[in-house]
């Protein structure tokens, strides 16, 4: 059993939760993963790890509320215990050598990014943060990523925060008035880091994505979160999450990420009404 | 006694496969007291008894069936025991027909008919004593405490599966501190998220994993080693003074062919670790699965068995076994392949996958079943020439391709080793297939102190090998810190 020792809300369906968990705590780098299941007969997830504290043992996790599990983790407060908390999983991300470098969120995946940044904010790097939401009532992390960022770059799809527009818009901007990225690292919705990669292809800079498929055991054995990279079968758990995204199919990775959906949104439902009825 | 000279076994209670291909129930129902006594009198007693030879782990064969057919199950249990720490596992998974039964004398008796020889007589059914014996001491044998002196010397032991439980038991029973080291949420390994309830139910394993915990052996689930921790840090930080490393071969195989990513395409673990590990097939679970009408599974061993016969427990119409040799090669434990046909898994042998097709109609937008398997292509296959695994290699029939409708493909070729250990521990070298290279005596790795066994170094194989290699390494562990 894991403890949760602290819980708030990032925005109202975005949540950070510090667990305790002290030998993952000690080994976990950025770009890796835990796995955890909220109750004895509940679904395994993969949430990428937000940050650690190795004095105090503890492991920061940011979750969007979108299923039945996140669900029932959202309900879940101080005190309470999560059933299994595993990792850390998969590779860190090779962050070392860079000196300039955009590193680019988009919604929910900028709770995966900012371990990013704050890693090569410590390593020396010059850090461009470009973060993107729907709207202003979305954003999440920004005194975390000002505190880490040289450059921070604010985009909403409606214009209600920072510029109107898209990071790929803002990314372009940057390139085109002489920004030189020796790396770019673009964690978010498939469908923006597909964009970016787009983009950077153009530009001819590397550049890394973050991926999120779905996923059982975490530790290479079930096959279920395999990702095309370069026309070759590879396992994001084990040799991932973080590919190079001019190899990634971003097209078959979306297709793979809808096969539950139906079932997933069904379950969410009864869940949901399942609280509903506890709180009556 | 009088032997019993019937030329067949004592047929084993199962379930209706009609009922049985709907329910996630234990197919077979095993032997009562009264046709366990029966079997055991076909035991001929042999005085230099073959059967022996051809377990893993040299059960004393018959003199534990002596006592079955005497009437003492418990004394039976005690002699089987001595030799296997999980008999009511290998009772039910063991390819009998290859090991102790392959060469039980009985099963070498030609049968005549007016002086005619018709056909050879059966084995006797070992593995079912063997099951029997088990379960009758599990349900009446009483809970004695186990009293063991300890040694005051720790070994870690890396995954919960046959090998890794095997050698925890010899050394606990020995007074060792042992701990297993597990990965997923349950302890069991492929016996957990791999062999089906309706083959071996989970309560099963479970209560065996409980006897070892009554011996002291503590299980910490939830650790990666490779990951969480590293064995460089077991050996330096946490004191164990040796470690076995069974940490199976997980990684699934696909074929490289186009319209494996597809929606509704299964690795065999992926699909039977839904259905076993996280219970899918459970109205109430927690994690999705498909049920697919129309099923191809791919590959002929006892995986593709299980996956094959879990689709007709998922509710398929139509499940089919492609296999590219014939059905004399095909590896599965034959009671598994006579289950299958039973309830129905339709056998397409000597045919080959060469493509997945998908539904690509329309967009992901407007149709729903965008990228979802719709059919397999397969080719016909004829056997050439044997290869160097001794079986006739198969080999295409130019211009024979059919095609399967089908919703669902799932890849039972095999599994080969996981890399993580070897990826973290310096020191410890693998093979070109990337098992763990070990002495063949001690089942030691290249680096001192750390000893493997089963799938991790063997490559998938069986529970009764994996055990074997534990119960050897075991032996060498002990040897080495009484040593020391």
């Amino acid at each position: 059993m894991f403890k949760i020792l602290s819980k708030d809300a990032l925005n109202q369906t975005v949540t950070r939760m510090n667990i305790e968990a002290p030998l993952i705590a000690k080994k976990a780098k950025a770009g890796q993963f835990i796995i955890l299941r909220v109750d004895e007969n509940g679904e395994r997830i993969p949430l990428t790890v937000a940050g650690t504290d190795e004095t105090n043992g503890t492991v920061e996790i940011i979750f969007q509320v979108v299923g039945a599990t996140t669900e029932e983790l959202n309900h879940k407060n101080a005190g309470d215990y999560l059933s299994d908390f595993v990792g850390p999983l998969g590779k860190p991300t090779e962050l070392e050598g860079y000196k300039n470098v955009a590193v680019i969120g988009g919604g929910a995946g900028c709770a995966i990014a900012l371990p990013e940044a704050r890693a090569l904010h410590k390593l020396g790097a010059r850090v461009t943060s470009i973060v993107g939401f729907r709207n202003r009532d979305l954003v999440i992390l920004e005194k975390e990523f000002l505190e880490c960022s040289d450059q921070f770059v604010r985009m909403s799809d409606d214009g209600s925060w920072g510029e109107h527009g898209l990071v790929t818009n803002a990314l372009e901007k940057l390139i085109l008035s002489g920004g030189k990225f020796d790396c770019v690292i673009a964690i978010g919705p498939l469908i923006m880091m597909k964009f970016v990669c787009e983009l950077t292809k153009k530009y001819n800079i590397k550049t890394i994505c973050s991926m999120n498929p779905i996923m059982i055991d975490g530790t290479g054995m079930c096959g279920c979160c395999r990702v095309m990279v370069d026309g070759k079968m590879k396992f994001a758990c084990v040799d991932g999450p973080d590919f190079d995204g001019h190899q990634i199919d971003f097209d078959s990775a979306m297709l793979r990420n809808t096969m539950y959906r139906p079932w997933e949104k069904h379950k969410y439902e009864e869940t949901c009404n399942l609280f509903k009825k506890e709180v009556k | 006694m009088a032997i019993d000279m019937s030329p067949k076994k004592h047929s084993m209670p199962t379930q209706d496969p009609l009922v049985r291909a709907h329910n996630f129930k234990e197919v077979a129902l095993g032997y009562s007291e009264q046709i366990a006594m029966a079997e055991a009198k076909r035991c001929l007693d042999c005085k230099n008894p073959q059967c022996v030879t051809g377990c893993p782990v040299q059960i004393n064969i018959p003199a534990f069936i002596k006592e079955v057919a005497n009437g003492d199950f418990e004394k039976a249990y005690q002699i089987i025991t001595e030799s296997s720490s999980l008999p009511a596992i290998c009772g039910r998974v063991c390819p009998q027909e290859s090991q102790c039964e392959g060469k039980c004398i009985r099963g070498k008796m030609p049968v005549r008919e007016n002086a005619k020889i018709i056909g050879m007589s059966e084995p006797v059914g070992i593995g079912r004593l063997e099951r029997f014996v088990a379960d009758y001491h599990r349900l009446h044998a009483e809970q004695r405490p186990v009293e063991i002196k300890k040694n005051g010397h720790k070994v870690a032991i890396v995954g919960s599966g046959p090998s890794g439980l095997t050698c925890a038991g010899d050394l606990a029973k020995k007074g060792y501190d042992v701990t297993i080291y597990e990965a997923l949420h349950l302890a069991g390994g492929v016996l957990s998220y791999g062999i089906p309830e309706f083959r071996l139910p989970k309560d099963i394993v479970q209560s065996e994993i409980e006897g070892l915990k009554e011996l002291g052996v503590k299980v910490e689930t939830d650790v990666v080693i490779g990951q969480t921790l590293t064995i460089d840090e077991l050996l330096d930080d946490y004191g164990y003074e040796a470690i076995f490393v069974g940490s199976g071969a997980g990684l699934p195989k696909f074929m490289g062919i186009p319209g494996e990513n597809a929606k509704g395409v299964y690795s065999a673990n992926e699909f039977l670790t839904r259905i076993n590990l996280m219970k899918a097939y459970l109205d109430d679970s927690e994690t999705p699965i498909e049920h697919p009408k129309r099923v191809a599974v791919v590959g002929g061993g006892n995986v593709a068995m299980d996956a094959c016969r879990s689709a007709l427990r998922l509710g398929a119409e139509k499940v089919y076994c492609v296999y590219r040799r014939s059905m004399a090669e095909l590896p599965a434990r034959r009671e598994e392949v006579e289950h299958a046909e039973e309830e129905g898994v339709d056998f397409k042998l000597l045919n080959n996958p060469i493509e997945i097709i998908e539904d690509r109609d329309g967009t992901a937008k407007s149709n729903p079943n965008y990228g979802t398997v719709k059919a397999i292509k397969c080719i016909k296959m004829e056997l050439g020439e044997p290869d160097a695994s001794g079986r006739r290699r198969p080999v295409p029939v130019p211009d024979s391709e059919f095609i399967l409708d089908v919703d669902c493909v799932i890849m039972a070729l095999g599994t080969s080793p996981n890399p993580l250990i070897k990826n973290t521990t310096p020191g410890i070298e693998v093979n070109s297939h990337g098992c763990l290279v070990v002495n063949e005596q001690t089942n030691e790795t290249t680096k001192a102190h750390v000893y493997a066994g089963g799938d991790a170094v063997t490559g998938a194989a069986t529970v009764i090998l994996a055990m074997g290699a534990g119960k050897k390494a075991a032996k060498a562990i002990d040897e080495y810190i009484t040593s020391k």
